[in-house]
């Protein structure tokens, strides 16, 4: 396809960043005193949003490696910025994922007050993760990463429990740090990619991706920059303290989403603008980042262990789940960064059901204090159950979807990173600790006082969580069709490192290494 | 009929799902039958699988389906498919006729609890997760049911949770065998990087990691690493040292699960594995196998010594079982895969019994466990009581009940790699015969301990014990019988009479050791051993029965060996104060870090905004000095 050229079709992925932001336009204009309207409204617009991410889903062509779907209109042509959008294995059900948790945490609570603002910006904050997954335009790109820093930082600020302005202003000014290294390196990357091709400036992902020519140098400090602002993100050891604050203050649809969707904006971004852009920087600092991945799966998990607090517990077993992705992504191997694709659905799933649940607690209870919890099991035997499997998924268990991710992480590691694996590994007997640890506090004993009287999981609550077990127990038992689809586009990834890493000046080329190398040992 | 394999796990998958859905419905006693039924119907299956196999020539007694691709990923094809053959079926068989048996015990041991349905859920989802385990036809299949069932392990454990130490027992039963399963998996991605699949044997997708081919070219140092590693999972699930600690504490859960998983199949996994890898045993160092057989004897002895001092009567027991399992595993250490399959069979029988009886004592006594407060109980209970004998008796070694054969299979085996191994079992085998008939004794024989009817003062604290009804009596008669007869699987009187070993040749036959004793050795050991287990009952009947000699109990053995507390204090104490330390680090040095620069940041920005005077002059001169600068950086800039 001729670069630039504008691609026909049906406006699916564009209509699908605007659907959202419109439907913000239309919350913001309705009537104040009218909040079962505005609620109505935003869930019709997100369901409309997960339908058009399931259409997307559909018309993907799982055989095909690279971008489809694509959108392209010319922006600001004088610095060749665009509009361009499309998607490959690798967005596909990280855009699916946004599509099905935004109804989902908004069906599950309701804000204290100001209902219109509250969903308002939830839905820009919708429009802002899916284009951030489906911008091929490193401006573009940047944008919406900035874009989405905004809808979260007044959600945690305004609907936020306890010490929520401090959350939210720690959450705001570390990210945008990072975005500051990033658009630097950003603007410098178009700038060196111009200088070493020729032709106009652009700023297009897949043409910069697959025209190489910028220093080798200059490509590794250009990785660093966006490197810093991803690991903030994501969060990595040890820039990674804003997440337990901005998790634990936000409200429970914010932490649906921001760990759902937004960790994984840092983890999709490491993928597309680390490993695809500087293949060559990639395989050179791989070891620098599966180390700090691999510190993430065991000092999260240390510190997740000790927390009284059962939404920081959760928060920090972010760190340790997000950990194992990076490692899954920089094992560069094909079942590393399968799972690692894989796995951020599998989190946005379980750890977005987990703070689902964590709220429905802290709605009856008014604490999420462990200490004050007790025996809840024996108050609400259905909603311990859904906790357990819940607990099961991210503790990976075999059978449910987390096993399946961080397995083929695993295996994919080991390929490469042998003993960083051996470590890992043990990430998932301290996910055990932490997790059955603060089950018994909160769910077994019997319950004292205050706790007997805790209400039994309502319908309504039961049907919000329910595709989410339902996806979960799916994807356990048969992640086939959704590895299907991520496989072709990993693969050409992987070719496109191989390919790219041999830009380096001494010459060694990155192979991924095959199984069975004992074979060729004999 | 090896076709119906499927079906084995399907049924109590299906019991699972719908006792999930509607066992409250059901209620008492329906759901309890209904998952008896499926359990009952996972048996019938495997009885036809087992006749299907049977009526195929020796050396093709091999069936593998696959359902479909579970993990396809790149060149790793893992498939949900199930691996037929002697070992799995026979696994299989005896996994799902005692658990049909426990399964109906329990319908009227669980009767009258508030979660009755709830029970034979986990009950089924067990039968279900063990099924995969024994038929998987690859590791992570076989992995899949490990997991499983040690999550249905961790779920009947705490089941009474609202008791604080049930709790605690189900999570220490999680933890510790995740602790193994870290082995088990590490093991997976060696095998997968050292020859490219995971699946045992080879089918149409895959190559196979035992496959003869496969097995002789892989280095012996890599063979000797996944099978170490999956030896590393069997000390965690099978309870051996230094993992075994939960065991003990596992019987918090209702007896049922103690006889079905903590006796007769989940804790066998771990020798059901090493058997399945046993060609990757055969192929590696010599070291490993010698590794196994010492921590098997050591295990058998350490945990044998322990039960001689526990007073609770379940605790006996899971003692007892950790030491057999310990047997089993000297077995394999030895290359007696067979002689480790029969007795993990035979042991199925009598301490599935054992535990059942002693359930029947519990039930009976209203929920009494302590050993010292029982007594004369075979007038009260008087089926119970002779079950319980037979099972005590066939544990303890004594012709021609099962456990003699077994237990003797293995002595032998062990004699055959180090006099040594061989004698650390006779001590055993002593000991194992002195602790039950102590605990024989002491609750079925002399005056009872309790306040009967008759010689109660306050009648509020008279027990009047009971026996069983007949859903538990039978299963309990049923098992009787095969601990008796179950010795018949394999008697070593002649190559005919070797039934057992003739059907898992197939399986076993490249890394089965043969073994070079003379026939009048092997008559002797054998006689003289069971002379002697006979002799240590005596002696036991001195101290329990006649009183003539004060019991020995020290409390070292009581406390068993204060391993256990030594472990807790450590995790406890150190343990825990590190990963508080972990914490505190987060919160001071990095989290205080971050707030640190933030600080600094505020406080240069206040010194910087005096810079912000508002006169217009000052702000003209900045800009002054900045073009200035500029225009002296583009001369230069040009000139260059």
């Amino acid at each position: 396809m001729e670069i630039g050229a504008h691609v026909p079709g049906t406006p699916l992925l564009t209509a699908l960043i605007v659907v959202p932001f419109v439907g913000a336009a239309i919350v913001a204009l309705l009537p104040r005193r009218r909040p079962d309207l505005t609620k109505m409204i935003a869930v019709l617009i997100t369901v409309l949003t997960g339908a058009l991410s399931v259409a997307v889903l559909v018309q993907f062509n799982q055989h095909d490696a690279g971008f489809q779907l694509q959108n392209h209109h010319s922006w600001i042509a004088s610095f060749g910025i665009s509009w361009t959008v499309g998607v490959d294995g690798i967005s596909l059900f990280l855009i699916v994922l946004t599509g099905l948790l935004f109804p989902i945490a908004i069906l599950g609570t309701d804000p204290h007050h100001d209902h219109k603002a509250f969903y308002a910006w939830l839905l820009v904050l919708e429009a802002g993760c899916l284009g951030v997954f489906l911008a091929l335009d490193l401006f573009l790109f940047f944008v919406f990463f900035e874009i989405v820093l905004v809808p979260m930082y007044f959600l945690i600020g305004q609907w936020g429990y306890g010490n929520r302005t401090y959350a939210a202003l720690k959450f705001f000014l570390y990210t945008m740090l990072g975005s500051a290294f990033m658009l630097v390196a950003l603007i410098g990357t178009a700038v060196f990619h111009q200088k070493a091709v020729g032709g106009p400036l652009t700023f297009d992902l897949v043409t910069i991706a697959t025209q190489p020519g910028i220093d080798t140098n200059v490509a590794r400090w250009l990785f660093l920059g966006f490197a810093v602002a991803f690991a903030i993100k994501v969060p990595l050891f040890p820039v990674h303290t804003w997440l337990p604050d901005a998790h634990t203050e936000a409200p429970t649809a914010g932490s649906v989403i921001l760990a759902g969707v937004m960790l994984k904006l840092g983890t999709y971004g490491l993928i597309r603008y680390g490993l695809y852009l500087f293949p060559e920087a990639t395989v050179f600092f791989a070891p620098g980042m599966v180390t700090l991945g691999v510190i993430g799966i065991i000092y999260g998990a240390i510190v997740a262990t000790m927390q009284k607090d059962l939404k920081r517990l959760v928060a920090y077993s972010s760190v340790a789940h997000l950990g194992f992705i990076v490692l899954g992504t920089f094992a560069l191997t094909q079942q590393g960064i399968e799972g690692g694709v894989l796995q951020m659905v599998n989190h946005g799933l379980s750890t977005g059901a987990l703070f689902l649940l964590v709220g429905f607690i802290y709605d009856r209870r008014h604490t999420r204090e462990i200490a004050k919890l007790k025996g809840l099991q024996k108050a609400a035997p259905v909603m311990a159950g859904v906790f357990t499997v819940v607990m099961l998924s991210s503790i990976g268990l075999p059978g449910l979807n987390g096993f399946v991710g961080e397995y083929l992480i695993l295996i994919g590691s080991f390929l490469t990173r042998r003993w960083w694996t051996v470590v890992a590994a043990t990430g998932v007997i301290l996910a055990a600790v932490y997790l059955l640890w603060a089950y018994q506090r909160v769910f077994h004993g019997e319950p004292d006082e205050e706790n007997a009287s805790f209400a039994e999981m309502k319908w309504t609550e039961g049907l919000v969580i329910a595709p989410l077990i339902a996806l979960i127990v799916f994807l356990g038992v048969y992640p086939k069709p959704v590895l299907d689809r991520i496989q072709p586009s990993v693969e050409a990834l992987i070719a496109h490192v191989e390919v790219g890493s041999c830009a380096a000046p001494d010459g060694n080329c990155y192979h991924q290494p095959d199984a069975a190398s004992d074979k060729a040992k004999r | 009929m090896v076709e119906l394999v499927w079906l084995i796990p399907a049924l109590p998958l299906f019991g699972f799902l719908v006792l999930l859905v509607a066992g409250r419905k059901l209620g008492e006693p329906l759901a309890g039958w209904f998952a008896t039924l499926m359990c009952g119907g996972a048996f019938a299956a495997s009885v036809a699988v087992l006749i299907g196999l049977f009526n195929e020539p020796e050396h093709e007694r091999q069936f593998q389906q696959v359902l479909f691709d579970w993990l396809p990923a790149g060149s790793l094809k893992v498939q949900l498919g199930f691996l037929v053959d002697p070992l799995s079926i026979t696994m299989a068989l005896f996994i799902t006729g005692v658990g049909a048996l426990i399964h109906l015990y329990s319908i009227g041991y669980m009767h009258g609890d508030p979660k009755y349905s709830k029970f034979f859920v986990y009950m089924n989802l067990f039968a279900f997760s063990m099924l995969m385990l024994v038929l998987g036809n690859n590791l992570l299949v076989t992995f899949l049911g490990w997991e499983g069932v040690g999550a249905c392990s961790y779920f009947l454990i705490s089941f009474w949770f609202t008791d604080e130490a049930n709790a605690s027992a189900g999570k220490k039963a999680f933890v510790t065998n995740r602790i193994g399963d870290w082995g088990f998996m590490v093991a997976t991605f060696v095998a997968f990087s050292a020859t490219g699949t995971i699946t045992y044997f080879a089918n149409g997708q895959n190559i196979g990691l035992l496959d003869e081919g496969t097995i002789e070219g892989l280095a012996a140092v890599t063979a000797t690493a996944i099978a170490a590693l999956l030896f590393f999972g069997a000390v965690g699930k099978s309870a051996q040292l230094p993992l075994y600690l939960w065991l003990p504490d596992a019987m918090a859960g209702p007896t049922p699960v103690s006889a079905l998983i903590h006796a007769a199949t989940m804790v066998t996994s771990g020798v059901y594995l090493m058997t399945r890898v046993s060609p990757l045993l055969a192929h590696g160092y010599t070291w490993l196998p010698t590794t196994i057989a010492v921590i098997g004897a050591l295990t058998a002895l350490f945990a044998a010594t322990v039960a001689v001092a526990q007073t609770d009567i379940k605790r006996v027991l899971a003692y007892s079982t950790v030491s057999q399992l310990g047997y089993m595993f000297l077995a394999v250490g030895s290359g007696a895969y067979v002689a480790a399959i029969f007795h993990m069979v035979t042991h199925a029988f009598f301490k599935a019994l054992l535990f059942l009886g002693s359930g029947s004592v519990i039930h009976g006594l209203h929920g009494e466990q302590d050993m010292r407060k029982m007594g004369g109980l075979r007038k009260f209970m008087p089926i119970t009581a002779v079950t319980f004998i037979i099972g005590w008796l066939a544990i303890a070694g004594i012709p021609p009940f099962a456990g003699f054969w077994s237990k003797d299979d293995i002595l032998l085996a062990a004699f055959n790699k180090s006099p040594a191994l061989w004698f650390v079992g006779f001590v055993t085998a002593l000991l194992t015969a002195f602790y039950m008939s102590r605990q024989v004794f002491m609750v079925f024989f002399g005056k009872p301990n309790f306040e009967t009817a008759e010689s109660a003062d306050h009648s509020e604290h008279a027990v009047q014990p009971h026996e069983s009804p007949w859903t538990m009596a039978l299963p309990l008669v049923v098992l009787a019988g095969l601990s008796i007869g179950g010795g018949a699987l394999n008697l070593p009187f002649s190559h005919d009479t070797k039934f057992l070993e003739h059907w898992l040749t197939p399986v076993v036959e490249a890394s089965e050791t043969t073994f070079s004793i003379a026939g009048t050795t092997q008559t002797g050991l054998a006689i003289g051993t069971a002379v002697l287990c006979a002799a240590a009952i005596l002696v036991a009947a001195q101290i329990y029965l006649r009183h003539k000699r004060a019991p020995i109990e020290p409390e070292v053995l009581a406390h068993a060996w204060y391993y256990d507390e030594a472990v807790s204090a450590f995790v406890a104490g150190p343990g825990a104060t590190a990963f508080e330390g972990a914490a505190q680090f987060d919160r001071g040095i990095i989290d205080g870090g971050v707030n640190g620069v933030a600080a600094l940041v505020r406080f240069g920005a206040s010194k910087l905004r005096l810079a912000q005077t508002g006169y217009v002059r000052n702000y003209a001169l900045g800009i002054a000095v900045g073009a200035f600068v500029l225009v002296g950086l583009f001369l230069t800039r040009a000139g260059a």
